[in-house]
This record gives structure tokens, sequence and C-alpha cells, in this order.
């Protein structure tokens, strides 16, 4: 029998960046108690890395703008593709969740006359990004956990979940291991709530850390959860291209919400070249214009830079394709030259983007205030994720709730920037609300042992087996395909081949070694998150394959224009009786009617 | 392309060496990036702490050379790499294993320090601060939590006082609280009594380390100590206190 130690709450959340802690935070005020599991340390979970800002139509900047514009604004950047539920609650509650934030000790920038600053961000009709310089995020998380820590809620850091235990339908806790120690944990809980975030790990080039193996994806899957949306994953416009090790780090957008801007090698604004129709009204009519907008000028439109993220990191792909892009194979973002407009520039740089001057020094020796960026895209966030009640985040797995970038519904094809932090705020609190209330509702359910003894036995497997493959090097493997066959641009006999590749790994998965012993063996960790690894990029590439069609972030070569049938339907992906992926196509959310009124008076 | 030696600490709290491995390095190579490659290539097992690679997390801190740094932000071009370069980590906290050390002391001092309490708003329900205030604030609250700063503290480092001092991060930490415009908190009394601010003696090595920039002694800790005598040790101050008018909560 396997040995484990045994802890006991009402709601168990699985994560602890801004969604886990939200709903930790959210479920501990309605008297449950309440575990947090989270792979690293408290506080460094990827919401630190959030840069921009999040959006909510506090209106402090601008007054014309209303959850209303908001909310047509998510939907217009999801193609339609988004749970409009969502996206109105979304829309209608991220300024009241900025604002507790703000109560609990978040310090925003400031407007000259004391309130909430917010800046311009791609798809965001008015300056909506409440932010803090470049370091969102982490004002976000720090926020969130030094609340939290007094709240009586216990954390398991470093701790990771490889299954949800059931009993019948029903999710009644969790089977894990510690880092240090390599010791079992078995967490009996009523409501399991996942905020583990995205799977870029899936990908060669990625702004995400080592944690972003599909945890939440693979764990829901697994136990009969429904996901939705999983061939759209965004590929973020701007990462650093060059040194090659950092190749892949997030450089904000608020960089171009600054003024700054695209160029190829012949020094030209590309994205002037291709605006799409959806947008035209919205965008600038020359460069000046549009540096005004940058500027606040309300009767200036955006320029085009400032265009939702998966067009811009198309329109580079195509510079780069083309034989236009920089040397290191990206193209140019230029911000040092707003000194030519702006008194005491390269000062007004530094202060404005602080993390990314010190980021591109340090790590590129790039002075940002004197030369242009090289960037190219790089996987950035998935907008699917588990099929989730609008109201309370609940799966289709009693008990079994989700929020977050794990999540889906809210995005759609394509996220907007600033959307995200939001989201986490939003959508965590419910889920939280939402678990707790479960969890006084139900008793608590029966944990199944044969469950924990198979799982125990599965995890301790690559530690005892000798001479088989590494894992990194299977882990290498899969990214690099992903990256070339399940990547920005996506073609039918690319897809099946990287699906055939993908059920070869999942073979040679069963027989990887990880020398060594249990404590803190990354090997071992390498090992035991493939599986998450392997389904979420199964689950990629057959809703890539799915959907023949290009919208939002999903471009396919071999169909690049929209499908109006294919529109009307999400991609839903679960596991069959079998074992098998069952692909299905489910209608898309139908909008209200003064949804679709608003959305109307917004075009 | 060309190899150098990372002599990395192999071990646990019971027993350890310095293990030397040779590996290749490309331009613009961090020292993370060179421990990653030994891991993947040469010691499945080795443990390392990180997350963000960006500098941004404050995970993977560690003493390169016996300087304590981020091993993400910390390039090969700026070391010197004709000789091995040593890896160890932090000395001020115990090790779980190579790399890893044991920082949950940190999490527990920050559950100690008494924690934001929101003043109340405007008359509309907003709270308007300017700029200026904000931004001394904003200066502490760009801390990552690394722990480079607790690491060199020769009070925690040498003196292993960790049961009476809560180290420059802690101080930093209680510096935004106190200093934030919308805290109605009092700290000062627990900072002379529990957290022995007076312990630090100014040497400015937490400054001198921090990958943030952030002017810790001089900022902080000078200012919260300055605080503490005014409200405790300055007789007249006292005086007036007890026989002034009374402060408005």
């Amino acid at each position: 029998m396997a040995s484990y130690e045994r802890h006991e709450h009402d709601v168990l959340v699985i994560g602890a960046g801004g969604a886990g802690l939200r709903a930790a935070i959210e479920a501990s005020a309605a008297g449950v108690s309440v575990g947090v599991v989270c792979k690293s340390l408290l506080g460094k979970a990827h919401t630190v890395m959030a840069e921009g800002g999040v959006a909510a139509a506090l209106s402090n900047v601008d007054d014309r703008d209303s959850w209303r514009v908001h909310f047509a604004d998510t939907m217009r950047g999801g193609q339609y593709m988004n749970n409009p539920r969502m996206a109105e609650l979304h829309a209608r509650e991220a300024p009241e969740r900025v604002r507790e934030l703000e109560s609990w000790g978040a310090l925003f920038d400031r407007t000259k006359d004391g309130r909430i600053l917010q800046r311009n961000f791609g798809g965001h009709k008015y300056p909506r990004l409440a932010h803090v310089g470049d370091r969102t995020g982490l004002e976000i998380i720090r926020t969130l956990q030094d609340h939290g820590i007094h709240q009586g809620i216990h954390f398991y850091m470093e701790n990771t979940v490889v299954t949800l235990l059931k009993d019948g339908d029903r999710v009644v806790g969790a089977f894990g291991y510690d880092r240090e120690r390599g010791r079992f944990h078995l967490f009996e809980a009523k409501a399991v709530v996942l905020a583990t975030g995205g799977v870029g790990r899936a990908f060669r080039v990625t702004s995400n850390s080592w944690e972003y193996t599909g945890d939440g994806h693979a764990l829901a899957y697994h136990a009969g959860a429904t996901l939705l949306d999983m061939e759209f994953v965004q590929f973020h416009p701007t990462g650093m291209v060059w040194p090659p090790s950092v190749r892949g780090i997030l450089v904000t957008e608020g960089v171009r919400g600054e003024g700054g801007v695209l160029k190829n090698s012949k020094g030209r604004r590309f994205m002037f070249d291709d605006i799409p129709e959806n947008y035209r009204s919205q965008t600038a009519d020359n460069e000046e214009e549009g540096w005004r907008y940058t500027q606040g000028d309300k009767n200036a439109k955006r320029p085009p830079e400032l265009l939702t993220r998966d067009h811009v990191a198309r329109c580079i792909m195509r510079e780069i394709r083309e034989g236009r892009g920089s040397p290191h194979g990206g193209v140019f973002l230029d911000i040092a030259w707003i000194k030519e407009r702006v008194p005491h520039g390269a000062e007004h740089i530094k202060r404005k983007l602080p993390a990314m001057y010190h980021q591109f020094k340090q790590l590129a020796n790039i002075d940002i205030t004197e030369e242009p960026m090289e960037i190219g895209p790089t996987t950035h966030y998935m907008m699917g994720g588990v099929r989730v009640d609008a109201e309370t985040q609940m799966s289709n797995v009693p008990g079994l709730f989700a929020a977050g970038e794990c999540a889906a519904g809210l995005h759609g094809a394509n996220r907007l920037g600033g959307n995200s932090l939001s989201d986490l705020l939003v959508f965590g609190k419910r889920a939280g609300e939402f678990a707790a209330r479960f969890a006084k509702d139900h008793g608590a359910g029966r944990v199944n042992q044969d469950q924990v003894e198979e799982a125990a036995a599965g995890a301790i497997e690559p530690l005892n087996r000798e001479g088989g493959e590494s894992p990194y090097a299977l882990q290498h493997e899969l990214q690099q395909f992903m990256q070339d066959l399940v990547g920005i641009v996506r073609k039918q006999d690319e897809l099946e081949e990287a699906l055939g590749r993908i059920h070869s790994l999942q073979r040679r998965a069963g027989g990887v070694s990880a020398p060594g012993n249990r404590e803190y063996n990354a090997g071992w960790h390498t090992a035991l998150d493939l599986k998450n690894l392997l389904a979420v990029s199964e689950a990629i590439a057959r809703a890539a394959a799915e959907r023949k069609e290009s919208r939002g972030a999903h471009f396919r070569d071999d169909f690049p224009a929209k499908d109006a049938t294919l529109g009307a339907f999400n991609i839903a992906v679960t596991q069959a009786p079998d074992g098998g992926m069952r692909i299905e196509r489910v209608p898309v959310v139908a909008q209200s009617a003064e949804q679709q009124q608003i959305i109307e008076e917004m075009k | 392309m060309s190899q150098a030696t990372f002599r990395i600490w192999r071990g646990t709290r019971e027993q350890g060496a310095f293990v030397d491995y040779a590996t290749e390095v490309s331009a613009g190579m961090v020292v993370l990036d060179a421990v990653h490659q030994i891991q993947s290539e040469q010691a499945h097992d080795l443990a390392v702490r990180w997350n963000c690679k960006a500098g941004k997390c404050g995970s993977c801190s560690a003493e390169i050379n016996g300087m304590p740094k981020l091993m993400c932000m910390t390039r090969l071009d700026q070391i010197a790499i004709d000789q091995p370069v040593t890896v160890e980590p932090m000395k001020a906290f115990p090790l779980i294993r190579d790399l890893v050390t044991d920082v949950s002391w940190n999490y527990r001092v920050k559950e100690g320090i008494s924690q934001f309490r929101a003043s109340k708003p405007g008359p509309d329900g907003v709270w308007r601060m300017k700029q200026s205030d904000v931004d001394r604030v904003q200066e502490f609250r760009k801390c990552i939590e690394c722990f480079l700063c607790q690491d060199v503290c020769h009070v925690l480092r040498d003196h292993h006082m960790h049961a009476e001092f809560i180290g420059p991060r802690f101080l930093v930490y209680t510096a935004a609280l106190e200093m934030n415009p919308m805290d109605a908190g009092d700290r000062l009394a627990e900072l002379k009594n529990k957290h022995g601010v007076g312990l630090c003696n100014i040497t400015k090595c937490c400054t001198k380390v921090c990958p943030e920039g952030i002017t810790i002694t001089d900022n902080a800790i000078i200012p919260l100590k300055e605080r503490v005598v005014d409200r405790f040790f300055d007789p007249l101050g006292k005086l007036f206190r007890i026989f002034g008018p009374r402060e408005q909560e």
C-alpha cells in the first residue's frame, strides 16, 4: 500500500496565480476550510509576468467607456466565438474587482486627479488598463498573496497534483506529491477549483515557465470534463528573439501602447499594409493620427500596431517569411523614435517601461531608448480550456470548477491584452464563491482507494525504471514539432503528422527513466508532466485539424478564409469510454437580444 | 561555441560537495541556461528552483562565484568563464538539495507583520492619491521576493538571528505598508519590539545585491528607524504626545 499524508478541506484550489488566490480568498470568506496546492512557491506563478495591465471599464481616463463597450470589444476580439454571458459578467464585474484590490493595498499608477490611471491596449476602444508601470501582474499577485495569507487558507507550496479523485461522477479530491521530499499527499475535498494556467510548455518558443504543462486541462479531461476551443492558442506578437537563450520572453504590448512602432528591415511600418475590414473604422489613417492616439487624443483612432494579437502576430510572420525580417529572425519594435516627440524622451521611456528597459539592457545589451528591439511571435496564452458554466464556473463534472487560463469561454478565438488579469479576478472570485456553496450543500464523498493506489504506483514508475529514455529528450522533441507543425500557421498534412508523432511519444512516455531519488528531482517531475503535455498537445492538434477555416488565433494555410458554418460551432474535446479522444462540434452559446443590440451599436 | 566549467554544489543538508560540469556555452547565455543544459544532458536530478527566467519571479536565487545573484539575469559574458564558475545555494537558509534552499521562514515572517488596513476612501468612495506619493511606495513594491537581501544580511547569514530579526526584505515590506497613503495601520511598536529594526547596522549589503535596484537601506530601513526613534526614544516627543492635542484616529 502506498504511504501518503492525508489532508482534508471543504474546497481545494489547485494553482496559486491570480485566479487560484482570488478563488481561495472568496471561498475562505464564505466560511469554509480552504487548501491551496501550488507547483511553485507562493507568489511565483505566471501572473507575476503580466505586464501591461488589468482591463476594467472604470472610465477614469475616458468617460465614454462602459461595461457595454468592454463587452463588445471582448466579443469582437474573440471573433464572436466567446461565451457571451461570460463576456458580459466579465465586463460588468471587472471594475469592482479592481477597486477591491485597491482596498487590499494594491497601488496603481494615478491620473492627475489622483484616481487609477488607465492605458491604451490592443483591441480596447478606450484607455482601459489599470496598471503599475509594466509590472501590473506582480502588483496583483502580491496584493492577493499578502491579503490571502491572513485569511486562514492553508497553502501547500511546491506540491503537484497528478490526478483528481472521483466518487461516481463527482470529484472528491486530488492526489499529488511534494517536490521537497517526493512524499505523496491525498487531498480530500468537497469541491475542487482548477486554476492551473496554460499550456505554453508544449511549444519550443514560449513566454511560459516550466510549470505550464496543461495540468488543469489534462486533469479535468481525464476526470471526464469537456475541453473547449483547444485550437485557439495565442501567439503573442512580441517576444524577444535574441540572444537565443531568451527567445520567447515577453515584450509587453504596453511598448506599442506608449507609441512603439513595428518596422521591417526596409524600415517600413508594415502594419499599415493590412488592416482587417472589421477594424478599419477604428484604425488610424496615418502615422500622425496613430501617434496622437497613443498620447491620449480622444479624436484620434488607434495605430495598426494595436490591432488584435492574432493579426499582428501573423503580419510579423509574413514579413519574416517574405525575407523582410531582422538579422535574428524577427522584426523591429522601435520605442526610441518617440524621443523626437517627447521632451526628455529617454527618461520618459524608462519611467513608462522600466521592466522592459531593464530586461533588454541586462539580457540583450540593448538600450531601448537608443535602438529598436528585435521581436517575434511567442506562445503566450491558451484561450481553450475546461468548459464551464458562465455563472458558477463549474464544469460538467459535479464539484469540479475551473477559472482563469485553464477555463474556456471568455476569450473565444482570441484574447485581448489586459483581459486575462481581469478574467482571473472576476472568475476566480466566482469559482471560489460557488465552490464554497457546493461544498456546503454536499457532504464529503468517498475516496476510491484503488484509484489512489494506481496513481501512486504510476507516479513512482519512472524512478524505478532503468535504461529508459530521458524525459527531457521527449519533452524537447514534442516542443520542437509542436512549434513546427501546430504553430501559428497550420496545414492538414502537418497536423496529421503531428498527431502521429504525439501517439508515438505517448507510447514512449511510458518507458522513460528518471535517475536519482524522490527529493527535488526535476527529471522525475519532467517525466510526470509529460502525460499532461501530451494530452493537451493532442487536443490542440485534433481541434486544429477539425477547424478547417482561419479564425482568430487559429490560422490554416490550406483554409485561409473564415467559414460561416464552422463559425457557429465551438469544438469540444472529451475522453471517450474506450480512452480515446473524441472531437465534437457544439453550437456557440447564443447571444441575448440585449447583447446582440450592444454588439450592433458598437460595430 | 566554446566550453565552460560550472562547479555546482551537489548534496543535501547532511552531506555534499562541488561537482564540475563542462558544457557548451553560446552568445547571450545566462547561468540558468548553463544549469538547465547540465540538468538535461548530464545531471537529470539536479535540483534548481526557477520559474520566469526573466528576472520577474525571484525564484532562481543562488551564489555565483560567491556573489548572491539571480541565475536568470547573470550573463556569462559578465563573469569570467575561463576558470570554473561556482554556483552554490544561498547560505542564510537551510539547504534542501543542490541549489534549492528552504525559504519557508520568510513566508512565516510575513504572516507575523500586521497586514494592510485600508483608510476611509473619499466621500465618493474613491481613494485619491498623488503619483508622487505613490512613487515612493511603488519602489518597494517592485520587490520580487528573491530573498537575496536576506541571504547577504550578516544578522541572518552570520549571526542566525532569524528569531529576532525580520531582515531587509520585510523591513522593505513594512516600509511599503507604513508609507502607503491608504494604509491606516501602525507597525512601529512591532518593528521595535518583535521585528528587530534596531539590529540592522546599515552596512547596505542588501541594497548592493537587490536585483530590482531598490534602495533598501536609505529609502526603507533608515526612515523606519527614524520613525521608531521619534516615537519611542525622543523625550520631548513623548511629552508632547502625553500632554499635546490628541491625534485624530
